[in-house]
This record gives structure tokens, sequence and C-alpha cells, in this order.
């Protein structure tokens, strides 16, 4: 199992943060996510032992968080807000849209691996609503036009 | 990057800072950072506790409870450790205030975290930073850096010979992680599932330590507690409801945005005057005045004082600052069930009457909004609610019930408009559009 270099100065420094290793967990497993795209059972196995825990134990804190995934997903993880901030200004249209131009279904990846699709629950941009939010960028007061624009750049990033 | 708004009735003391570069640790400097600590050094701990006692300042994730008094409650003499921890898991819906705190003033929480570690005597503090926010715990994570390079953190800050440590610290995508006990699991590496009470967390918290949970905004109230006195920020607000606090208007409204305004702003003038009023040409039908949780109020209820206890006499909750406006084109009952389905999805599963109770609810509310409800549902609706009050670990069962209960009682005619088949009246029914997938 190979993390980044970035990844091991910054897990070597979040180990000595707290008095129990496994506090290291739950920001440690995101990190790992975001190199390898998903949780892999290598990934699980390798991170259980270093912070001297069953997979079992590590299995347990990942299906509690709706961030972490054992599946993989798109290149870009297209998650729309839908709660209530954003269904008052148009959330669910551009959730309906996003199913319609990508040909996915909620929790969908196209074919070509490039986009996944996520109804998600409030990102916290309710006063820039309505807003969605592609891997970790924010994209607010959209429409479903500029959410097209936006779309459209990822994928030009994308194929490049 | 959220945008900045801006109204002539704010009163910016959080928010001061905000577009001023201050993420630039020198630049905060300037702006008078790093001087409440140092003020705070050379004051007697419980004189820091008193300053915030009487400033009246009260938690701002939602709960309003006085911040001195929580404080006050951590033992002087313990055997383990002593911790501060900054709540930044921001997930109410409504509310996006911490953001931007983190985003343009995140020494002001760390400098937050500082002066209520000293006056509870913790040498270590963490800044928890919800997981979607990942542009800002970057910020954070340089933020803390940069303060340790100016030995601001660490061994023997500002020559006081005391040592202090600050640790960021992620999340993964929980709403339920935003209470404090589950937030004290999540920072211990576990599924984020509540505690049980007591012991309470000063007492009895992180790895059994006694330990001081704030939230993000609380927190980055203090440093200009200390540097302004108790007298100044609790004249900003209302009677025991002391200095301002950051509203997130969000929903129809022509100028939503987040606006610092003093505790006490009458919430009318929140919505027709800060917020700009109702797009459109609509009328306002209801207000959500606290986030998600907070029972929702009647256009004829909001000419209301916002602060904790004016807000509370109402029947509502000032909540988390988060307002949201819905205007006549929207159905209640759809809104009902968007924010059950949101209960029901961040329910842990740990209390039986939440997990349960927020399925069932949300699958009746379903139904009933597609046309398929008798009438004894809603008095069910009520029931399954009013039956999960008061009886789970952590307050998410109340939160899910509260303002379901709401909506029940003061919308019920809308309710009675869904039955029999009816199909909603709210919905463009020629178009054929499917109602919540």
């Amino acid at each position: 199992m190979k993390f980044s270099e970035q990844f091991e100065t910054r897990f070597a420094e979040m180990v000595t943060h707290y008095p129990t290793k496994r506090s290291a967990l739950v920001p440690t497993l995101l990190y790992a996510q975001d190199e390898i795209g998903f949780l892999s059972d290598e990934v699980i196995e390798e991170l259980a032992q270093r912070l001297s825990l069953t997979d079992l134990e590590v299995r347990n804190v990942i299906s509690y968080y709706s961030m972490l995934t054992t599946k993989a997903r798109g290149k870009y993880n297209v998650q729309v807000c839908t709660n209530i901030a954003c269904m008052l200004v148009g959330g669910e249209e551009l959730l309906k849209h996003c199913k319609k131009k990508l040909g996915v279904k909620d929790k969908g990846t196209t074919a070509d691996q490039m986009f996944s699709l996520e109804e998600v629950e409030c990102i916290g941009a309710c006063s820039w609503a309505p807003a969605v939010q592609v891997n970790y960028d924010f994209h607010e007061n959209l429409t479903p036009a500029k959410l097209d624009q936006v779309l459209d750049s990822y994928r030009k990033k994308g194929t490049q | 990057m959220a945008t900045l708004v801006s109204h002539p009735d704010e009163v910016r003391v959080i928010s001061k800072r905000f577009g001023q570069g201050a993420t630039n640790i020198d630049r905060y400097l300037e702006l008078d950072g790093y001087k409440a600590v140092q003020k705070a050094i050379a004051m007697a701990p419980d004189a820091i506790i008193s300053e915030v006692k009487n400033s009246g300042l009260r938690g701002r994730g939602g709960a309003g409870f006085s911040t001195g008094m929580k404080w006050s409650f951590v033992p002087k003499e313990s055997a383990k450790p002593k911790y501060v921890l900054c709540n930044g898991d921001e997930s109410e819906p409504g509310t996006c205030k911490d953001r931007l705190i983190f985003e343009h003033d995140p020494h002001s929480i760390i400098e937050g975290v500082m002066i209520a570690a000293l006056a509870v005597g913790a040498k270590t503090g963490y800044i928890y930073v919800r997981g979607e926010y990942r542009y800002l715990l970057v910020i954070m994570q340089k933020a803390l850096k940069d303060a340790y390079a100016k030995g601001f953190l660490g061994k023997n800050i500002f020559g006081s010979g005391r040592d202090l440590d600050i640790h960021w610290h992620g999340g993964a995508g929980a709403y339920e992680v935003g209470e404090e006990s589950a937030l004290m699991e999540s920072l211990e590496g576990k599924r984020g599932i509540p505690r049980i009470r007591p012991p309470f967390p000063a007492v009895v918290g992180l790895w059994g330590g006694p330990t001081v949970i704030n939230n993000a905004e609380t927190l980055a109230a203090v440093p200009h507690i200390i540097l302004g006195g108790a007298e100044w920020y609790s004249q900003l607000g209302t009677p025991k409801n002391g200095g301002t606090r950051l509203f997130c208007l969000a929903g129809n409204l022509n100028k939503p945005g987040v606006y610092e305004l003093p505790m006490g702003y009458n919430l009318k003038k929140m919505v027709y005057e800060v917020g700009g009023g109702i797009p459109n040409g609509r009328k306002l039908k209801a207000v959500v005045p606290g986030g998600s949780s907070t029972p929702v109020l009647l256009p004829e209820e909001i000419d209301v004082a916002m602060d904790f206890d004016s807000v509370a006499k109402t029947g509502s909750m000032l909540g988390s600052g988060g307002v949201v406006v819905i205007d006549d084109t929207n159905c209640i009952v759809k809104f009902a069930l968007r924010t059950m389905k949101f209960y029901k999805h961040e329910s842990c599963g740990w209390c039986i009457p939440c997990r349960e109770g927020t399925d069932w609810l949300e699958k009746t509310l379903k139904r009933f909004h597609s046309g398929g409800g008798v009438k004894k549902d809603i008095d069910n609706i009520y029931y399954l609610s009013e039956n999960m009050l008061g009886k789970t670990f952590c307050p998410l069962g109340d939160a899910a019930a509260m303002p379901t209960m709401a909506f029940v009682k003061k919308f019920r005619k809308e309710f009675e408009e869904h039955l029999d088949g009816k199909p909603c009246p709210f919905e463009n029914v020629a178009a054929g559009e499917p109602v919540l997938a």
C-alpha cells in the first residue's frame, strides 16, 4: 500500500496530536480515500494495522460517515443539495437536470467514470443556494444553465 | 468562496475582519489580533470566566447556554488532562455562518480556543471542521502552523510559562456529530453516537478528561469580549442575550446572505428590510427562524426580537441563526417531508424512538404528500413526533419532532387539502412532475 509523501507526513504528525492513535482515524480515512478513490480492502487493512484496530472496527466507522465509501466513484463526484434552503430555490430541478444530463441515477456513475451523482444533505451554502459541491469545490447560486457550464468545465479538465 | 453582503443595520464584531485578508497572520496582528489572549494571560482564570459570563454570551450552536457558565463547570483540579473542543461541524440545514468565520478570520477561532483553555486550565485544544469544508480545513491548518511559527502556540506561550497546543481535526460527513457528545466520539475515532449524560463533558469528556465544547462562532466572539469588555458586549444585544450574531438569511428572499445583527433584532425587519423581502411579488407563507430543527413561524408571528428568550416565548427557538424564508408557492407538507427525510438520513440509529420515529414519519409524510393519505394520518404524524420528544440520548429526536408538530399544528388545513387521493395543490400536475423521488 503506497500513499503519497504528503499523506505520510500528515499521518505521522496527526497521530502525535492525540492520546490515542485511533483518534486520527476519521480524517485519515478521508485523506486515504482522496488518494485511492475509495476505501478498498487493502486501504482498510493497512489503516487498521497502523492504528492497532481490527478491519471490522474500521469498517464500522466507515459505514457511519456519509462521505466515506468502499465503492469507486467517478473522477468528479457531483453532490447536489436538495435540503430545505436549496429546495426552495431550485435544488430539486438541479438534481433532475443532472440525472438527465449525466444519464445516471442518484449514486450512479457515468460509463466513462468521469462523473458520479449524489443527492446530499445540507452542505452549508444556504445563503448562496442552490448549491452543488463537485468533490470539495462549492458552486453556488446555480441555475441549470450555469450548472451545465460547471459540468462542462470539469469534463474538459478531466479529459485533458 | 461565499459572497459577502452588507446592510446598514449590521453591527460588525465577529465579521469585522471579513474581507480584510485576516487569514494572513501578520494582517490579523495589525487588526488587533492576538491582543485579547495576551490580556487574558494577565488575568486570573476566574476573572476570564466572569467576564464571559457578564457579557451575556450564549452558545451560538443553537442551544443558547451561557458560555461563561459552561466554562465554570470545569473542575479546577483534575487528574486527567482537560481539553477545549471547538465545534466546527456546522450542518444544521439553513446554517452557513461558521463557514465565513473559518474562511475570513480563522485566527479569531484559534484565539477563542486559547482564551477558553486559559480560563479552564486546559493545555490542549482541538478545532473540528466538518468534512465537506475541506477548503476551510486547509485554511485552518495554515493558520495553526503560522501561529506555531510565531510562538503563539506550543511551549511557554507569550512568555507566560504556560504550554498550549491546538490541533485541527476533520470530519467525514455526519450531522449527528455536531451534537457535543457525538462530536467527542467522532474525535476519538469512532462512530458519532451520543453519550449518556450525566456526566456532562465539562466533567467527563474527551478521553475521560474535563472538556469544554463550544461552537466556532461562540469562540470567535470571546477575543472581542476580552478586548472590548463584558459591558460593551452585553449592551450590543438585549438583556441576558449579549452581543451580535451571524444570521444566515436563506430561502425565498431578494437579498439572502449572512448578516451580523445585534441579538434581539426584529425578525420581520430581517426578512423585509435586511433580506430585501420576498421576490416575484409573492407573499410570505412561513419562516423557519433558526435552522431546520426550530418550529416554523407564521407571518403574523414574526414581529419578534431575535434573541433566545423572545423567540422561546413564541414556542419556537432562536437556534443556529439559520433563517429560512418560505413563500406562498411552496407546499408545507412537502417542506415537512424534506425536513424529515433529512433527520431520517442523519439519525445515527442509537436510540429506537428516533431511529424508528424518523423512518415512520418520512414514510407517512411521503405517502401523504403523494395523495395516499387518510385523515387519521394527520394526528398520527403529530402523535409519532410527540413520542420522540425527550426520549433520546441526544436532541436529534427532538429536532425532528418539534418542527413536524408545528407544521401539523399551524398548517392542518393544508394537510387536509392533500386528503382523499387529491394531488398536492402546489405541484404542477399537468406536467406530471413526480413528487420528491
